[in-house]
């Protein structure tokens, strides 16, 4: 950010409608079903169906294709395979063109004999209805010379490696801060514990889903469920050899992502080019099951954490290992190891990864990726500390709380943490808790308190926003942003409506569309804080632009001023010296007889990592700048847990979350969005798994009868607050943003309750009755 | 899905002269269940049968015990006064069950018919005993966390039924009326109505083909009357149960008289357990009873890898449930 940028604390010191709990402008569309989502773009002309048939074995060879019984049915146009689909122009399969496409997945199927997972497409039925390209694609046979697959890095076959970095290629495997191996044998309270985490699947409602339409041989719009239209534009631009120019991607509303929709995944492109084959719109909508093996997943992984501390509490080294499965081309994991090195005080650190490759596709960012598996270890251990030396847990927060961060040295941009506690403990009635763990009961229900901390970073990230005022008082603002269901229309509606000094319902945001001017990708939280900058940004463009107009208008008060020494206050142009001199905005464009004023602006992010990712999307005018001060938003998760002694069944029967994350645009779709989030972690927590057979690297539980995610029934009331935080370094608006952070901590913070109410430490995710059973307690 | 023919049947003679000589035709009813089948390509059925306008209709008190007609709904049966208060543990296993959507729609006789959640059966891409004779079980050595470690054989430990409302049924003595092709009436016991897997898998009941159910006949009893359908489960609602448990006490004085026990989740079919029905009948009605019963229901338990928890957890769960309805 350029401190000579105006900010909205400067321009707006005190917000209008800007934090209000105003209801989303796009709800009655929802409700009513005239929002259409990327797969109810129905009218267009001779829209046809298309089906993925994808791979039963995991591992082998298509030795051909039976298209006989298929190909008779009535309504079937065509069936494309690696044997017929025309070539790419570029395809992820090797290192260069994966990064040109900006792929998740160095391997595009159909392009290829070889099968490398369980689900894989290995062909694309198109059909005049979509029941009748349902049906061909189950006549369709394929043959298939199977091998035995590789399941998980627990399958005795697989080879552990060390992969350099992670994340594909955007963290390092290898992180060491002092000498931690030293620190934690000279440690005087040392623990050392073993973590697992469950296959995650995001599951969003609405399930990848992309209609095709090809308007000339040379430009194609494609309407498609991504949380980003820019990136699915570069993905299938590249891909196709064509100008980003010449396709233009759309995505109004999306139904839930939470990273799964974040990357171009294979059915998007193959969409696209069974559109170019039959030479109609085809739509394409992945089936639930299909969403298991289409879009990615959070990675099957232990983690070891080895902790050293003093006998008062303060930790003194912390040494993370994670073991996780990957895919045959790529080198995916989730960086736990982050929020362990920043998020207390500790002067030794190190972490290392490992990978196997397994016969399973490229695992992707899922709901707080690294944040949310790497604190439940954190988190859990550090409970563990705490119970040993008989410190309670919010206390032994306190005692490692870090002023800076530990990781870069840094000064925080802002950090709210230490009232998050105080505020959440005081909501919770943290200080009646019984120390003791296994000691307090509901009847024959075992209740217990637990707690975590949360943390996310701040990424680098910029965007931009055009605002058109229109004399009659109306605006119209864009950016090509996605709202993922969470809010993002209204909150850039109020940005808008203040920043332009209008009433909200004369302001009409815009967004999702490649035409629009570009935002970043809706995903690790820098939506909010990108996107209203871009907006304010643009905003005070359409200001720049009117006070030029204004200084050279004879008729005008202002004429011949400075530009430089006038200001705008509630729309009202008016010299800063002297308010009196002044006019409303909508007389100097009618004198001028302008319809509308147009303005731009970009909006840029600080940094809460410096990591590879951060500097190559920072502007590099101001990443010294953005590399100031560490950039992260702080929470507190509080839960009570009643868990039945004997049937080992968890229940969630309160919670609190409180948040430190910035300007908070909207409190009402931010107490949602937390809620989500925190829902997300119960479910990671107690239920969430998928189930990789350990024979035949093919998932037992991929539907959402059998892969369990919270119900209603599962969530009580929950409290959730924010904690009033100004942040001068972030950007423009000072929003930090809180899709992310709302499920960080919050797995820890389960445990933590089940183990108080059981003395029993379960840590192997979800925690279900099975392993609450198993697991004896710890003794005292 | 295959194409299908869709034909509405008047009358329960139109209805089974409609099935015959056609093996893979299905009637409908609800749908809940079959409509899945057939989009997940587990079932193939050139010809579906509507029977939802049949007369197969009334919950009411016969003096054959109460009376439930197959075509009646779920949510209609769980909620009805008579259901509620003189057989709770049939109205607790409906209530238990599935989502309020689905009860609405699903009937008592294609609920008695639901197939197994176990995931090898449910995705055809895996071999699978009960969908593919001779194809194999990878649940044997594979994902069987939620599968059955009673009546088990090498072929199959699928939990054939995963619903509830057949285990209250098993435990309350319940008698099915089946009407085949030539219009002819047969009372079959639920408990006699599910086969075990044995090496025939895919023989999951004794219905014929073409065959209906047409009501369900629960006999009145003091230990139904003192019932109870205790779930046990991942999600607090809308999961099938990992273990559940019907029971029915009769005490007088302390001592129990009559008792009626059933096993849901545990077993490859709805497991009524005469072992504890013996172990309770004569004896104080107290914890330590219920724990013998308990183990004396999982006696003969074969669990596997994953599964294991199940013998405790299902003894646990027997005992709340003896123990609530115990008082």
């Amino acid at each position: 950010m350029d401190t000579a940028e105006p900010t909205f604390f400067d321009t707006n010191p005190k917000a209008g409608v800007v934090g209000q709990p105003l209801n989303r402008v796009d709800g009655r569309d929802k409700v009513t079903g005239k929002a259409k989502y990327s797969a109810e773009f129905n009218q267009l002309p001779g829209l046809v169906h298309a089906v993925l048939k994808t791979s039963d074995v995991a591992k082998g060879r298509i030795t051909g294709f039976d298209t006989t019984a298929a190909m008779k049915q009535p309504g079937v146009l065509a069936i494309l395979t690696h044997q017929n689909l025309p070539k790419l122009a570029k395809t992820p399969n090797d290192a260069e063109g994966k990064k040109a496409i900006g792929a998740p997945m160095g391997f595009m199927p159909l392009t290829t004999d070889q099968i490398h997972y369980a689900g894989q497409p290995v062909a694309i039925v198109v059909a005049d209805t979509l029941e009748r390209a349902q049906y061909a694609a189950a006549l369709l046979k394929v043959q298939v010379a199977a091998e035995k697959p590789i399941a998980s890095y627990e399958d005795p076959q697989a080879k552990l490696f060390d992969p350099t970095k992670v994340q594909d290629g955007k963290a390092p495997a290898h992180t060491v801060r002092g000498n931690a191996q030293a620190a934690f044998a000279a440690a005087p309270v040392q623990l050392t514990h073993k973590y697992t985490h469950a296959i995650n699947h995001h599951n969003p409602m609405e399930p990848g889903a992309t209609t095709a339409h090809w308007e000339a041989a040379d430009r194609l719009t494609i309407y498609d469920a991504t949380q980003g239209v820019t990136r699915t534009q570069k993905a299938v631009s590249t891909m196709l050899g064509l100008s980003a120019e010449q396709v233009r991607v759309v995505t109004k509303y999306l139904g839930g992502g939470f990273g799964c929709k974040g990357s171009s995944w294979p059915h998007t492109i193959l969409t696209v080019q069974a559109a170019k084959a039959v030479g109609r719109p085809v739509k394409l909508s992945l089936t639930r099951p299909q969403m298991f093996t289409g879009m990615g997943h959070r990675e099957d992984q232990t983690q070891t954490l080895k902790m050293g501390a003093t006998r008062d509490g303060k930790l003194t080294a912390l040494i993370h290992e994670k073991t996780s499965t990957t895919s045959p081309w790529d080198n995916y994991a989730e960086s736990n190891s982050k929020i362990i090195n920043m998020l207390y005080e500790c002067q030794n650190f190190e972490a290392s990864y490992q990978l196997a490759r397994a016969n399973v596709m490229t695992s992707t960012f899922t709901r707080a990726p690294g944040e949310a598996p790497g604190s439940f270890a954190l988190e859990c251990s550090l409970d563990d500390l705490a119970y040993q030396l008989g410190i309670d847990p919010l206390e032994i927060r306190l005692r490692n709380y870090a002023e800076k961060d530990p990781s870069t040295g840094k000064a925080w941009s802002s950090k709210s943490l230490k009232e998050c506690y105080a505020r959440g403990a005081e909501l919770f009635g943290w200080s009646k808790r019984n120390p003791k763990a296994g000691a307090t009961r509901d009847g024959r229900l075992l209740v217990g308190w637990g707690m975590a901390t949360a943390s996310y970073p701040v990424h680098n990230s910029q965007g931009t926003a055009r605002a058109r005022l229109y004399a009659d008082g109306h605006a119209v603002v864009q950016s090509g942003a996605t709202d993922l269901g969470t809010g993002t229309y209204t909150v850039m509606t109020q940005v808008a409506a203040d920043a332009l000094f209008l009433p909200v319902d004369k302001v009409r945001f815009e967004l999702g569309d490649t035409k629009l001017p570009t935002a970043p990708n809706s995903g690790g939280s820098v939506a909010a804080g990108t996107v209203s900058s871009s907006v304010y940004m643009a905003a005070q463009d359409v200001w720049q632009k009117l006070i030029k107009v204004a200084v050279l208008d004879k008729k005008s008060p202002l004429y011949r001023a400075k530009a430089a020494d006038v200001e705008v206050k509630q729309g009202r142009l008016q010299l800063k010296a002297n308010p009196q001199k002044g006019e409303d905005f909508a007389a100097i464009m009618k004198r001028a007889e302008m319809a509308d004023i147009e303005g731009n602006g970009q909006g840029r992010y600080g940094s809460g990592y410096e990591d590879a990712q951060a500097a190559a999307n920072a502007d590099p005018a101001k990443k010294d700048q953005a590399a100031d001060h560490s950039m992260h938003s702080f929470g507190a998760h509080f839960c009570e847990v009643k868990v039945d002694p004997d049937l080992g069944t968890v229940r969630v029967t309160r919670w609190v979350s409180v948040h430190g994350a910035g300007r908070i645009l909207n409190a009402k779709t931010a107490r949602s969005q937390i809620i989500g989030g925190s829902i997300f972690g119960i479910g990671a927590a107690l239920m969430e798994g998928t189930v990789r057979d350990q024979n035949y690297s093919r998932y037992t539980n991929a539907s959402l009868a059998d892969y369990h995610i919270p119900v209603n029934a599962d969530i009580p009331e929950m409290t959730v607050e924010f904690i009033d935080e100004k942040d001068p370094y972030i950007n423009a608006m000072g929003v930090k943003g809180i899709g992310e952070i709302s499920m960080v901590g919050v797995s820890a913070a389960v445990a933590n309750a089940v183990f108080h109410a059981t003395g029993k430490r379960v840590r192997s995710l979800p925690i279900t009755p099975d392993k609450v059973l198993a697991t004896k307690p710890v003794q005292a | 899905m295959n194409n299908f023919s869709y034909t509405q049947a008047g009358s329960a003679k139109e209805a089974t002269g409609l099935l015959k000589d056609k093996p893979q035709a299905a009637y409908i009813a609800g749908g809940t269940t079959l409509l899945d089948l057939m989009k997940a390509n587990l079932e193939e059925h050139p010809q579906l049968v509507d029977i939802n306008t049949m007369p197969f209709k009334g919950i009411e008190q016969t003096k054959d015990g109460l009376r439930i007609g197959a075509m009646e709904r779920m949510s209609d049966v769980g909620e009805n006064k008579l259901v509620l208060e003189q057989y709770p543990a049939i109205s607790e296993s409906l209530l238990l069950a599935a989502s309020p959507q689905l009860r609405n729609m699903a009937s008592i006789g294609g609920n008695i018919l639901q197939r197994t959640r176990c995931g090898y059966f449910r995705d055809p891409a895996f071999p699978c005993n009960k969908r593919v004779p001779g194809s194999g079980c990878p649940a044997l050595e594979g994902d069987n966390h939620n599968l059955a470690v009673l009546g088990t054989s090498d072929s199959c430990i699928a939990t054939a039924y995963p619903g509830d409302l057949s285990v209250a049924l098993a435990a309350l003595d319940a008698v099915l009326t089946l009407e085949n092709q030539k219009g002819k009436q047969r009372q079959v016991p639920v408990t006699e109505f599910y086969l075990l897997p044995g090496k025939t898998p895919q023989k999951e009941n004794v219905l014929e083909p073409g065959e209906l159910i047409v009501a369900v006949t629960i006999p009145a009893a003091a230990h139904a009357r003192r019932s109870t359908y205790f779930k046990v489960r991942e999600r607090a609602s809308y999961a099938y149960a990992l273990a559940s448990a019907a029971v029915g006490l009769d005490v007088q004085g302390g001592t129990i008289r009559a008792a009626r026990v059933a096993l849901g989740g545990v077993g490859t079919k709805p497991w009524r357990s005469p072992e504890a029905e013996k172990a309770l009948v004569g004896q104080p009605a107290t914890e330590a009873t219920f724990r013998a019963a308990a183990a004396a229901a999982l006696r003969g338990a074969q669990p596997r890898k994953e599964n294991a928890f199940k013998v405790e957890l299902a003894q646990n769960t027997l005992v709340q449930a003896l123990m609530k309805v115990a008082g």
